[in-house]
């Protein structure tokens, strides 16, 4: 691409959208970290040949007058959301979605729905409730139900390509920003569109960014955090994968607002493709003059850099972000001072999350009023969530805050899974919100409008917006070890109360899970976890009991099950199962009773056999080795 | 700590192109180790030391860096790293059973990490952040979602195949 200073952003969207009026049909191949591991990437290079084979002409943007006939366009895209059918295929103006599709279904494509405006029947969605077939994002109701705001770009621009970003109105908001807005200005927008940190405490965004105005520096800071660590969440890696220059343009308008020349995103290194774009992304605004030492041509200097983490958990933590950043270990300090006083290199910093930050330009683009339209009265906009776990419709999602989770989980999510992926009416148990830090919702908060003080109330929280459902099969217990084991390995060390409360919390569920827990152990297990709560220093050691203790309240009879009658209803607690011989299936081969390491079952051939429970250590080799499926007893 | 005796590891001119690569800075020691890593695999004891002289701190304080991130390793790593993903969505999925499998495949366990021939490693990760592939592992770069017994068989065999071919037409 030939080097050009944009000064006039209007000027390039005219050119683009001019050049684009030509395209016949544009195809669009997912190419988020879900559907380029499902193949993707090889959809994209079969369609690629198939279109050459087909002899029509591709488009080039930039050579506008070569072309003789209407080309078509191909291009990748980031995560369109819905993860579970990929890979995705889009066709465009006909708004056709093709999913699972394979290179061999390449030709067939461009043949029919290319070439001709045909529909392949068999590459549509089929909806599991009714067995119809849906055409496109217009239909499906998975993406119907959806508000995508945030996400809106996600899956229909090409990441890579900054033209087609700025001909989406890409980079006004920015322009405005630093030509014609005052940063008391642009604080007081955010202020009024009422947007709150995405990233898990909910903090006015407006008013973190007016705190850090005020502070009197020549050098102030940006961080981005795109540290997303909680497990089940992925809403700021599509979105760095899918729509690299917002997040870019959000953080320009920050340090606009703050009075920043310098901005850091701060990525997890389990991100290679997020890192990767948003390179890509900033080398491209570079070259645009959009960043650098002549932004938009007004003589203001903007530079962001990348810092890749190294895999601590605990660095999501403002304080513990900036201690990485300067190169040391990623420990929190105490607040005061906050980093809008003191933060990066003892400069007033703004932190804010990717999700956070995606949504300004838009906030400034429409006006606050269309913003706070969405969600309630505490909470207004909308969320992305991370859709996984036992529901049909594992993906990524945007919803106005207020829906319910009866709306999420069955319409947006195709209702509840068994083990084997298939749909059933009833299997719904709980839905672990919030990640590591939250807390488990069950059936009677399905109707209960999510918003950051509704999940409060529920002793759960919105966090950075991972949503795992969980059907029947699943153990309580199990789940809060997990997340313990979790907290656990990632505590820094640094404060008593989570490193050395984390571990007795989990030796405790250990001792539950294991069949040697006693009443107290349940009381102490609630007192340990009051006092992480209260007395640790950071924001991950306060959270680290959620999961705990959202769940003994949830779910008491399913810990006093295990520890009073040691069974786990589940099944999935080894040392709780009770391996026994289904009489009816068993034919008396003998091979359990010689394989069995202890010699614990018994039976003369031929015969039904037994397992002597007293013996047994629930090693599962008879299960194993059993081809009657007659051991019963481990799932 | 085991370190093969490696007579590059007495050959500092990487390191140095990293740390010049970096201005000698005290606040780019992650993105240094990161760098080091990459050219070395681990973070050799040598390398550490000559790091932390070269950008004027205490050895210690650089330990103290490298210990405390979890992408940082000590010891040798395998040719293929096997990340194995412990999310939620992975956990609830069959995560354990998936790391079970491999390392009885492989013949290794929570205390050990790498196969005898510095072919494998296995890493149990916190989330990838593909969860909608559930359960996920990593070899090397490249994802594999709805990793099932069969299909990490498959993985497997198929690295441990090219490897002998490539072993064999050399």
């Amino acid at each position: 691409m030939e080097t050009m200073i944009i000064t006039d952003l209007s000027e390039v969207k005219e050119a683009y959208n001019k050049a684009a009026s030509h395209i016949k049909k544009r195809i669009i191949v997912c190419a988020g970290t879900g559907c380029v591991a499902n193949g993707s990437l090889r959809v994209y290079e079969a369609i690629e040949k198939a279109i050459a084979d087909a002899g029509l002409e591709l488009f080039a943007e930039l050579e506008l007058d070569r072309h003789e006939c209407d080309p078509v366009q191909l291009t990748g895209s980031g995560c369109q959301g819905f993860c579970a059918q990929g890979p995705l295929v889009n066709i465009l103006p006909d708004e056709t979605m093709y999913v699972k599709v394979k290179p061999e279904d390449a030709q067939e494509i461009v043949e029919k729905s290319v070439v001709n405006d045909e529909i392949i029947e068999r590459l549509l969605y089929v909806n599991p409730a009714n067995g119809e077939r849906n055409k496109g994002q217009l239909d499906i109701p998975f993406y119907k139900r959806q508000n995508r705001l945030v996400l809106g770009e996600c899956g229909h621009v090409d990441p890579q390509n900054i033209r087609e970003y700025i001909a989406h109105n890409g980079y006004q908001a920015a322009y405005r920003a630093f030509t014609e807005l005052t940063d008391e200005q642009i604080c007081q927008t955010i202020l009024d569109s009422g947007l709150r940190g995405r990233g898990g405490g909910g903090f006015p965004t407006g008013r973190k960014w007016n705190l850090t105005r005020v502070e009197k520096s020549a050098k102030k800071y940006v961080i981005c955090n795109a540290d997303e660590g909680d497990p089940g969440a992925f809403m700021d890696r599509s979105l760095m994968e899918g729509n690299p220059h917002r997040v870019l343009e959000g953080m320009m308008i920050a340090a606009r607002a703050i009075g920043a020349d310098e901005a850091y995103v701060y990525v997890r290194l389990e991100y290679p493709l997020a890192v990767q774009r948003m390179r890509k992304a900033i080398e491209d605004a570079h070259e645009a003059g959009i960043l650098g030492d002549n932004v938009f041509g007004t003589g203001q200097s903007m530079e962001i850099h990348i810092m890749e983490g190294a895999g601590a958990f605990v660095c999501g933590e403002e304080t513990a972000l900036i201690a990485s950043i300067e190169g040391k270990r990623g420990m929190p300090m105490p607040k005061p001072p906050f980093p809008a006083q003191k933060g990066l290199f003892g400069k007033p910093t703004v932190i804010n999350n990717v999700e956070t930050l995606a949504a300004v330009p838009l906030i400034l683009r429409n006006g606050p009023e269309w913003f706070n339209q969405y969600g309630t009265k505490s909470s207004k906009g909308t969320k992305t969530f991370a859709l996984t776990g036992h529901v049909a419709n594992t993906g990524l999602i945007e919803v106005p805050f207020g829906t319910t989770l009866r709306e999420i989980v069955y319409n947006i999510g195709g209702g509840v899974t068994d083990d084997d992926g298939n749909v059933t009416g009833e299997g719904f148990k709980a839905v672990q919100i919030g990640g590591p830090s939250g807390g488990c919702l069950t059936e009677e908060d399905l109707d209960m409008p999510l918003d950051y003080d509704n999940l409060l109330a529920k002793g759960a929280m919105v966090g950075s917006g991972g949503l795992v459902v969980m059907n029947k099969q699943s153990c309580m217990v199990q789940i809060a070890r997990f997340f313990m084991n979790f907290t656990q390995s990632e505590s820094c060390g640094k404060c008593v109360p989570c490193r050395e409360g984390t571990k007795q919390l989990l030796a405790l569920l250990d001792d539950i899970i294991e069949g040697n827990a006693t009443h107290e152990t349940f009381e102490m297990l609630e007192e340990v976890g009051k006092v992480v709560k209260l007395a640790s220093l950071c924001g991950l050691g306060k959270t680290a009991p959620s999961p705990v203790l959202s769940t003994l309240l949830k779910f008491k009879d399913e810990y006093l099950e295990h520890i009073h009658n040691k069974r786990c209803r589940t099944n999935n607690c080894k040392a709780l199962r009770t391996i026994t011989i289904d009489v009816e299936k068993c034919t008396g081969c003998t091979i359990c009773a010689r394989k069995c390491p202890v010699q614990a079952i018994s039976g003369e051939r031929k015969q039904p056999h037994v397992i002597d429970p007293e013996i047994c250590t629930k090693c599962g080799v008879c299960f194993e080795v059993c081809k009657f499926e007659a051991v019963l007893g481990f799932n | 700590m085991k370190t093969e005796p490696n007579k590059n590891l007495r050959q500092f001119h990487q390191v140095i192109e990293i740390i010049e690569r970096n201005n000698h800075s005290k606040d780019r020691l992650i993105p240094i180790l990161q760098q080091v890593q990459e050219a070395y695999r681990y973070l050799p004891p040598q390398v550490l030391t000559y790091v932390a002289t070269a950008l004027d701190m205490p050895v210690a304080e650089v330990y103290g860096v490298a210990t405390f991130y979890a992408h940082f390793s000590l010891e040798a790593k395998g040719k293929y790293i096997i990340k194995v993903c412990d999310g939620t969505a992975c956990h609830v999925k069959g995560s354990t059973k998936l790391l079970d499998l491999l390392y009885k495949k492989l013949k290794l366990s929570p205390d050990k990490h790498t196969t005898d021939d510095m072919m494998f490693t296995i890493e149990p990760v916190s989330c990838l952040g593909a969860c909608g592939l559930a359960p996920v592992m990593v070899v090397n770069e490249k994802v594999y979602g709805q990793v099932n017994n069969k299909r990490c068989d498959e993985i497997i065999d198929g690295i441990v195949e090219y490897e002998n071919q490539a072993v064999a037409s050399n």
